[in-house]
């Protein structure tokens, strides 16, 4: 159990690294929100999944309540983050900003 | 476990630490925003970590589940405020 919950958490912050490390790099501002959505879906899918798992072991009702209330924050994440990548594109269209082109 | 719980929050912070690069020093308002949006949602799975390091779970799970309503409430509210402003125009012609 615990080597599942350890490997689910390090895919995990594998995804926290790789959105951290491109919203550093990536070179316009459109192209920064794609590492930006895949660390808030994947990232806190795979940690709180594993964290709710972990949660379970002593198994009681009050564990298993604890877990349900992580895995309706994993489902707000995901009705969320898109949401919200969503309106900050809609604002950078409607104020103007053109995309990034290679070499300009 | 536990000191692999801590390893993990103290990786996590250095994480938001490079977000917060990004929300700092970002070029245009609205790469401060997304750099905004991801240290929340790192926030969030540091609360609950924080939470299994304190042995205290079922408290830290509702301060967990408050901060995620509110980085997505703050985030919406900024991108419709700033699509209706003439700062970001400026910011980009400042370049």
């Amino acid at each position: 159990m615990d080597l599942i919950v350890g490997f689910l958490i390090l895919f995990g912050f594998l995804f926290f690294t790789g959105g951290a490390v491109g919203i550093l790099r990536f070179p316009d501002f459109y192209s920064r929100l794609h590492p930006a959505g895949k660390l808030d879906t994947m990232g806190v899918l795979l940690s709180a999944s594993a964290l709710a798992l972990y949660n379970l072991h002593p198994f009681s009702l009050a564990n298993l309540l604890t877990s349900f209330k992580i895995v309706l924050i994993v489902i707000f994440v995901f009705l969320a983050s898109p949401t919200a990548t969503h309106a900050i594109v809609d604002a950078g269209m409607r104020a103007g900003l053109s995309p990034w082109k290679k070499g300009r | 476990m536990d000191s692999f719980f801590l390893i993990c929050s103290l990786y996590l912070g250095l994480l938001m630490l490079l977000s917060l690069y990004r929300a700092i020093f970002g070029p245009t308002v609205l790469d401060r925003l997304v750099g905004v949006n991801a240290v929340g949602s790192k926030t969030t799975v540091l609360l609950l970590l924080i939470g299994f390091l304190y042995h205290r779970v079922d408290m830290f799970v509702d301060i967990s589940l408050a901060y995620a309503l509110l980085n997505f409430i703050a985030v919406l509210a900024a991108s419709r405020y700033f699509q209706k402003r003439k700062g970001l125009h400026d910011e980009l012609s400042e370049e």
